[in-house]
């Protein structure tokens, strides 16, 4: 059940066409508003690296927590098991991974049941 | 001396000093609380005598990278390598200051904790990009080895090209599960041990001198 939480998609158009803090900022942004957001194309290592830095200097008591992220192969795999995460170590930097990130204090789990992604947000 | 000679030694001696390789960094890598603080102290006592830093069941009891500089690993066959340990803050995308009260911590001290630790994350990514020349990643081997920190940091040293071993911490205890970091993590040498009870360490420093030397 998803109450009151947008999720907002973000083509990997617009990505390319972004700078690495541009996309942080854009990412932080709306999981600091609650939101959850996804990237049709993921962030290169590098990126990802930033991003937990930044994330962490946005942390406040009683406020914004941190994130919650999870990446998905661009195909869709059948198992969470070993073959999933070794091709996700497979396609290391290339950034064609589906990423969906949110905040921390409302992500219970994100999953990925087949095409569909779901977001299950507690209700606080 | 002459003249010639003089300038050529001081010459050779500012070459030198300008292209000789400095000593490699290792960083111990890892989310909190997989023992690798231990294991830092471990290492640098084996081979100094000294220790790094303090222990403790409370996560982020690391909240600044700590190096420990010159460490000669050596061993029968005459091979040694020379290292800096830089034992980091462990990594994880969320800290909140509720999870510290959870271990009977004082509000203020849980709040202070909890920034300190968000630094202290800040701080390790940091090196990583910047000053470890190789890394052994650290799990706890009790835990499920497939989360989101663990294939992020894999990949991000991966893509730094850093030399990479991973250790399997906490053998010791009985529902340490080693073979389960070797499915998740193939590409790698994964190497079983016990940072608090010491054994197996000498896989681990032949490994070091191997893939660090
Ligand atoms: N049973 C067992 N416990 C261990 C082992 N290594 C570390 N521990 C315990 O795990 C807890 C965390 O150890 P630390 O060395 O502080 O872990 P850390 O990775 O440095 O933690 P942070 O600095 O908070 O990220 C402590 O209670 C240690 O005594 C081990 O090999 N076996
Ligand atoms: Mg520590």
């Amino acid at each position: 059940m998803i109450q009151g939480v947008q999720i907002n998609l973000i083509s990997g158009d617009r990505l390319d066409k972004m700078t690495t803090m541009e996309k942080i900022r854009l990412i932080l942004d709306d999981v600091i508003e609650g939101n959850i957001v996804v990237l049709e194309t993921g962030l290169t290592p590098d990126e990802q690296s930033k991003l937990i830095e930044v994330t962490m200097l946005e942390i406040t008591p009683d406020g914004f927590s941190g994130i919650e992220m999870e990446t998905y192969a661009p195909k869709r795999s059948s198992s969470m098991g070993g073959g999933f995460f070794a091709k996700l170590l497979g396609k290391k930097g290339s950034g064609t991974r589906m990423t969906v990130i949110g905040p921390a204090n409302q992500m219970k789990t994100i999953k990925k049941d087949k095409d569909l992604i779901s977001a299950w947000v507690s209700s606080r | 001396m002459n003249l010639f000679l003089r300038t050529k030694k001081r010459l050779s001696r500012f070459v030198n000093a300008f292209f000789k390789k400095r000593q490699s960094r290792i960083g111990i890598y890892g989310p909190p609380n997989a023992g690798k603080t231990t294991l830092s102290n471990r290492i640098v006592r084996d081979w100094t005598g000294d220790a790094l830093g303090p222990v403790s069941q409370i996560p982020h009891e690391t909240r600044r990278a700590r190096r420990k500089e010159g460490i000669t690993i050596s061993n029968q066959n005459g091979n040694s390598v020379t290292i800096d340990i830089v034992d980091t803050p462990g990594v994880t995308t969320k800290i909140d200051y509720q999870e510290f009260i959870e271990y009977g911590m004082e509000k203020d001290d849980a709040i202070k904790r909890a920034r300190e630790a968000t630094e202290g994350v800040a701080e390790a990514m940091h090196w990583l990009r910047e000053d470890i020349d190789g890394v052994i990643y650290m799990l706890d081997s009790t835990l499920d080895p497939f989360t989101q920190v663990n294939i992020m940091l894999v990949g991000i040293i991966e893509s730094r090209n850093l030399p990479v071993l991973i250790v399997a911490n906490k053998l010791d205890l009985p529902d340490a599960n080693p073979s389960a970091i070797r499915k998740a993590f193939p590409q790698h040498p994964v190497i079983p041990l016990s940072g608090l009870e010491g054994n197996n360490m000498d896989e681990l420093y032949d490994k070091m001198l191997e893939y660090f030397g």
